[in-house]
Parts: C-alpha cells; sequence; structure tokens
C-alpha cells in the first residue's frame, strides 16, 4: 500500500446502545442485550431472544432525519454512518472525495418479506413501496444521499464477513489516493427471513448465547450498523485518529457453504494474512476481539485456528457478541469500531455467559471488562458463509 | 504503478453462445432473454448440478471457461459481482416463510440465497483459500469487483485474479420489475430491439467472468485499461465532462476510440441520454450496442467486456453489434459506456494488447 490508513473516528448502534458510549457502558456493566423480541414480528418471539436495538421504526427514523417507512437497515445505518463522521472533527463532508462503502446481507428484506404476504397471493398486489429499495446497494444509497457522499458508494454482502471487507476496500480506495475520506462498515436490521434461515441450521441458542463456553449451543441474532472513517496520513496529521489499520486479510475456507472447517483453515489463513502484512509476529497483538458466535462449529474452529497461530503467545480473547448478538453484515463494521476504540482507549472487553472452559483449547476469554490496557495491537475476526474468512488489525501508531 | 491489468481469459453464459462471440446471434421475440444454458456437466459433478441454484451454475461455468482460457486451474483472487444475488433461492425461502407462517422450513433455499453464495461455491470446486470478495451494488456491482481486482494487483502484481459478475432472472423478479415499469408493454424482437422507439427495455441475465493479471504474456488477450464509476451525475453536461476526464488521464480524447459501446436497452428516454453524448463528443465515431444481444439487467455491462475483449483479440467487430456507423476493421481501443437509468454511469477502457 501507498499510504497509511487511519481510523479517524466510529459509530455504532446495537442492541446495547445506541452510540459507542452507550455500548462502552453497557460493557462496563455487564449488560447484554439479549431479550424477547418487540419490534420484530416472528412466531418464534417466545422461543429465541434476539439483540434488538431498543427503539421502533418512527424513533430511529426521526434520528436519522429519514422517512420511517424506509428498510429498518437504512435507519440504522445512518445512525451510525453519522455518529461515524462527527465523531472524526473533519468538518462538511462536501469538502472532500467521500465514498461510503457499506455492507448488508439482506437489503431491505424487512420491508420485502411483508410485501410478500399480498405478493404471493397474487402477483399484481403488495405495495412497490416496499420493493424498491430490495436491493443491497439501494440501502447503501439511501444513506450516502442522506450524508452527501456521491464520490463513490458501494455495498459488499459476504455474509458475517461483510463489514471486514468493506474495511478493506475502503482502504484499498484510500492507500491508492481514489479518495480523501471513506465511511466503511455494515448494518443489519432483524428480518423473519434470516431468524427463521438460522432456525432451518438449526445454530440459534434458547438462551443467551455463551461464545467459548463448552456448553455452548448457538448463537442469537442482533441488528445493528457500525463504520469507522477511513483517511490517509494527510487528513490524519489534521486531526487525533484513534489507530491506523496496519493490516487485514481475507481467506477462504473452501470447505462447505455454512459450515467452516474443523481445524479452521481459512480462519487461519486470515489471521496470519492480516499480522503478515501489518508487519507484526503474533506476540504483539494485544487483544482479539473473537468472531465468536457461540456455534458449536465456529468457535472450535477459530479457538483452533488461534491455537496454531499464536501457539504459547494468547492475547486477551473476548466475544462482543456475548452483549451484542450476532449482526450479520454489521458485525465487521460495529467490531472494528469496538478495536479501534479499545485500543484508543485502553480498553479489553468482557466476554459475558461464560462459564465453562472448552476442552479443545488451552484459553478462555476474558470475563470481566477493564481499562488501563496499553494496547499497541489488536485484532477483529470475522467468518462465516461461503467461507469467507476475514482479519484485520489495528496498531496504535 | 498504474492500474491497469491484462484480461489472460474470458467465459460468459447469456443469451448468446458462450463459444467465441459469433457472427449469427440468437434472436429472440420476448420481453425476458434467458441464458441459452450450456451443458453443465462440462464444469460440475451431475449429481451437484440438481442441487445448485440456476445462478451458482451460470457463475460457475462462465467462471470456469475463463480460467481454461487463461491457462490457469487456480486463481489467487476471486472478486465477483451480482445486483440481484441468488434470486431464486431468496424467492422459495421467502415463498415459504410466508405461506407457511414461519413454521416447517428446510435449509437448502437458505444456504443457497446468500450474495456470497456464487463466489463461495466457485472457490470450494477449485478448492481455492484466496481472497474471495463479492459486490452487490446494483449497476456498480461489476465495476467495483474489478476496481478492487485492480487495486488487489497493485498490492500484489504477480497474482492472477478471477473476476466477474452473474444476476439472474426470476419468475418473481421478473413480476415485479415489469410492475416497475422497466419492460416493455409486448414482446419484442430483439434484433429489432433498438430501433423500437418506445418505452422499456427487455429483461436480461448472464455471467462473465475474467481472468486478471498485471503483466502481460501471450496469454493475453486485450487489456484492462481503465475503469471508472459516476454516481447521479446532476446533468448529461456533467457525464460528458467526466468521460472526457476519464480518457484525458489515459492521454486520449474521444476521437482516439475506435468503437464506443454503449449500454443501450431500446428504452427511448434512456436512450436518448446516450444519444446526447454520442452526437457530441463521439460525433462520426462507430457505435455497438450489446444489450439487444444479452437483455437488461444491472451487471450486464459484464457481457459488454466480454464481447469487447473478443473484438480486441480477434481484430473483428461482428456487425450484429454495430448500432451506428461501419465495424471498424482494425480495433485498437474500446470504450464501454453503460449507465442504469441515467443514475449509475460506467466506463470502462479497453486496449488491444
Amino acid at each position: 500500500m501507498s499510504e497509511n490508513v487511519w481510523i479517524a473516528g466510529g459509530g455504532v448502534i446495537c442492541g446495547i446502545g445506541q452510540n459507542l458510549a452507550q455500548c462502552l457502558d453497557a460493557f462496563e456493566k455487564m449488560q447484554p442485550g439479549m431479550g424477547t423480541m418487540r419490534h420484530l414480528h416472528s412466531v418464534h418471539a417466545q422461543t429465541f431472544p434476539v439483540v434488538e436495538v431498543k427503539a421502533d421504526n418512527n424513533e430511529l427514523a426521526q434520528r436519522a432525519g429519514l422517512p420511517a417507512h424506509l428498510s429498518r437497515t437504512a435507519l440504522l445505518s445512518m445512525i451510525a454512518a453519522k455518529e461515524a463522521w462527527d465523531s472524526t472533527g473533519l468538518g462538511d463532508i462536501a469538502q472532500y472525495r467521500a465514498g461510503f462503502v457499506s455492507a448488508n446481507t439482506v437489503g431491505g428484506m424487512d420491508k420485502t418479506e411483508h410485501f410478500f404476504e399480498a405478493f404471493v397471493e397474487d402477483n399484481s398486489k403488495g405495495r412497490l413501496r416496499e420493493v424498491v429499495h430490495h436491493e443491497c446497494g439501494s440501502i447503501t444509497e439511501l444513506v450516502a444521499d442522506a450524508m452527501g457522499i456521491r464520490h463513490h458508494v458501494s455495498t459488499i454482502s459476504t455474509a458475517c464477513s461483510s463489514g471486514a471487507n468493506a474495511l478493506m476496500y475502503g482502504a484499498r480506495m484510500i492507500s491508492n489516493g481514489l479518495l480523501d475520506v471513506v465511511i466503511a462498515g455494515g448494518t443489519d436490521a432483524l428480518t423473519r427471513f434470516t431468524l427463521n434461515g438460522f432456525n432451518t441450521l438449526m445454530i440459534l441458542d434458547q438462551q443467551k448465547c455463551r461464545p467459548f463456553d463448552d456448553t455452548r449451543t448457538g448463537l442469537n441474532l442482533g441488528e445493528g450498523a457500525g463504520y469507522v472513517v477511513l483517511v490517509a496520513d494527510r487528513l490524519a496529521e489534521k486531526i487525533k485518529p484513534w489507530c491506523r489499520l496496519s493490516g487485514f486479510a481475507n481467506a477462504n475456507d473452501a470447505y462447505h457453504q455454512t459450515a467452516s472447517s474443523p481445524d479452521g483453515t481459512g480462519n487461519y489463513l486470515a489471521m496470519q494474512g492480516a499480522l503478515q502484512m501489518s508487519g507484526l509476529q503474533p506476540a504483539d497483538i494485544g487483544y482479539i476481539n473473537l468472531h465468536g458466535t457461540g456455534t458449536q462449529n465456529n468457535d472450535s474452529s477459530e479457538g483452533l485456528a488461534i491455537v496454531r497461530l499464536f501457539e504459547k503467545d494468547y492475547p486477551p480473547v473476548s466475544s462482543t457478541k456475548s452483549f451484542t448478538g450476532h449482526t450479520l453484515g454489521a458485525s465487521g463494521g460495529i467490531e472494528a469500531v469496538l478495536s479501534a476504540c479499545a485500543l484508543k482507549e485502553g480498553i479489553i472487553y468482557p466476554n459475558a455467559q461464560f462459564a465453562t472452559q472448552m476442552k479443545e483449547l488451552p484459553f478462555s476469554p476474558v470475563t470481566a471488562f477493564s481499562r488501563g490496557h496499553a494496547l499497541q495491537h489488536v485484532m477483529s475476526n470475522s467468518f462465516g458463509f461461503g467461507g469467507n474468512c476475514s482479519s484485520l488489525v489495528f496498531s496504535k501508531q | 504503478m498504474k492500474p491497469q491489468a491484462y484480461i489472460q481469459g474470458t467465459g460468459a453464459v447469456s443469451a448468446q453462445d458462450s463459444n467465441v462471440f459469433p457472427g449469427t446471434i440468437r434472436e429472440y421475440e420476448s420481453i425476458r432473454l434467458p441464458v441459452a444454458d450450456p451443458d453443465y456437466k462440462q464444469w460440475i459433478d451431475i449429481k451437484q448440478i440438481r442441487r445448485m441454484g440456476r445462478v451458482i451454475k451460470m457463475g460457475v461455468a462462465a467462471s470456469h471457461i475463463s480460467l481454461q482460457h487463461a491457462g490457469i486451474t487456480m486463481p489467487d483472487a476471486i472478486i465477483m459481482g451480482t445486483a440481484y444475488g441468488c434470486l431464486a433461492d431468496t424467492g422459495v425461502f421467502l415463498n415459504k416463510l410466508v405461506t407457511q407462517k414461519e413454521d416447517m422450513l428446510t435449509p437448502t433455499a437458505f444456504i443457497q440465497s446468500t450474495h456470497n453464495t456464487v463466489g463461495g461455491q466457485i472457490a470450494l470446486l477449485l478448492g481455492c483459500h484466496a481472497y474471495n470478495n463479492t459486490f452487490v451494488h446494483g449497476a456498480f456491482s461489476l465495476e467495483n469487483a474489478l476496481q478492487d481486482s485492480l487495486l488487489f494487483l497493485l498490492e500484489q502484481p504477480s497474482r492472477k485474479v478471477l473476476a466477474g459478475a452473474v444476476d439472474e432472472i426470476t419468475d418473481y423478479s421478473h413480476a415485479i420489475l415489469s410492475r416497475f415499469g422497466l419492460y416493455k408493454s409486448a414482446p419484442v424482437k430483439n434484433t429489432a430491439l433498438l430501433q423500437s422507439r418506445t418505452a422499456g427495455t427487455v429483461a436480461g441475465e448472464g455471467a462473465a467472468f475474467f481472468v486478471l493479471a498485471k503483466e502481460k504474456d501471450v496469454q493475453s488477450q486485450a487489456e484492462l485499461t481503465g475503469l471508472e464509476m459516476l454516481y447521479k451525475p446532476r446533468s448529461a453536461q456533467e457525464t460528458a465532462m467526466r468521460l472526457e476526464q476519464f480518457l484525458q488521464r489515459h492521454g486520449l480524447q474521444a476521437q482516439d476510440i475506435d468503437l464506443l459501446i454503449t449500454g443501450r436497452n431500446g428504452d427511448v428516454k434512456e436512450d436518448a441520454y446516450y444519444e446526447t453524448i454520442e452526437s457530441g463528443s463521439f460525433a462520426g465515431k462507430p457505435v455497438a450496442a450489446f444489450k439487444h444481444l444479452c437483455g437488461e439487467y444491472p451487471t450486464a455491462a459484464a457481457f459488454a467486456m466480454w464481447m469487447a475483449t473478443g473484438m480486441l483479440r480477434d481484430q473483428q467487430v461482428p456487425s450484429a453489434a454495430m448500432f451506428k456507423g461501419a465495424a471498424p476493421a482494425a480495433v485498437k481501443r474500446i470504450l464501454i459506456w453503460n449507465h442504469q437509468h441515467t443514475t449509475h454511469h460506467s466506463f470502462i477502457l479497453l486496449s488491444a494488447c
């Protein structure tokens, strides 16, 4: 890469808080966000806890400054993207060559699934307003237009690793001088489509999820959005950037469409590639924000890949999905914000609901919130369907 | 280093034949141009074919043809675009979700519904652990995949990237898009589409892939010289200016282009936008089209790029592709300019090797 890529700021909305400060507070007070669904209407409401953003679409629309009939995915996206931009102190975005790289997995599906109720009965029925923003890219454009971003818009969808790949693509455009600023991350609202989809895979926990716990039985779905703002050296000099995106890698597990290989080949390659790009050794990593979904398969594969790469130098690790749930396309973005913030503030996040050591692993996640760490390098993992595995490394300098 | 690359191999599955662009074309009289399915058994195990969604088969086939043409078996990255993703499986799962009221659902359709299914399946069938990305941004899906590929090659110049795009039509998507008024009200001959002078176009689908490399060798078929996306220009004047600046950055003027390929789709309003700029900056230049061959879909520019690569490689412009002027006898530089609904423009500049 020709230029360094810096994190100039970040914003997040998820089930434990509607901005970054609220989320940090929830981690500190050990308050995971799982609960009975109130905003999503599903027959599974009493069966599966979810981690919803605690606001209805009207409240979100008001905060976002967008019409309330739009997809919740766009509303969440706007709120987090705006927080991210405002946190940078870079002023009016119109003065920059700005890009918006946003990930999501199902676009405006929350509206489409409602449209379909009338449409399957009679294909001349159903309000077109509910499908006009079905495409993933359309969600990105609603937000880009509202933010006044027109130099670049793009959308990435690689399932659970989507948000991390958005940071990579944004970083490539920044380091090669194509753009001055990129808001990169992801968004996804809860939908019946994804809830039922994960249910058919039988990987939803009926209790609060227990990532990296030997008794784990699945994940909880969450929703939200998270974005960082990426800038090159020239703009970074004008502000106090949080940290630098020093390395990233994307690899494919090439094992199964939805399951990870037992030894976590893709996970290993992603983490190793990101370390290599940042020029670091495993022992340099001060904290890993795990993918840690809470499924048998993921945590075992990810854990064994960490064992293979880090051998005895295990840094503190935790899965913040034990608080936020798995926010799918948003997770890579949310966890990038949390990882960058960990580095800036010297925070290590706790892994909630952990009690029993996994038999196959020699390490266990951190269970208490703590501050005051002199972190130099933090890794964030995002793995998922389609074998798509991505790791990011953030560095203080 | 300039972000450019050489096209080492291409493959397409479209409404036309998958082989070298033919002198004769397939004719349709419809508002929907389905792909002319090749025999997928050439590339995919018969047991897997049955379970595989159509869009996956199209993507796998086109990617395999392009790898074959490039003479490689394993790419160092798989980067693709799809605006709609796996519509058929999404539709199946949505239908059951609604009609069965979230009960007794099965995982297959859901598993195959995610947008990265095609990219994942290509990797899985090749056993390819390399970089893998899927862009899902409407009429910028292919273009972002190409841009990511070019940036990837700047970082890793010795690598070879498999890049491309795929989109499918389903009965559901066609019914919904028809209600938005995108298509002609009555069936039209594809050979007469561009002269129809009425509202609407015909729906298309297809897959096209390219093997891209930084270094030129005997395998190189054409050069991907430059690429740009233009989002919501304020006027046709802005588009014309951006097009001019794009060419200037590559040391060129409109008159240096041997063939302009525009995304005319037979919709009277959308075609008028092309006409304004064609008759201005590109006055007197031969103009070719492609959507009468593959139909309109957000990643149709991939078909145009596949077609243009063939023209540059074979130094032959099929008359069936021509819209204005005579097919040039020799082609050095081709500019593809596509827009969707006048809001999403892409410029793809290709040169002969």
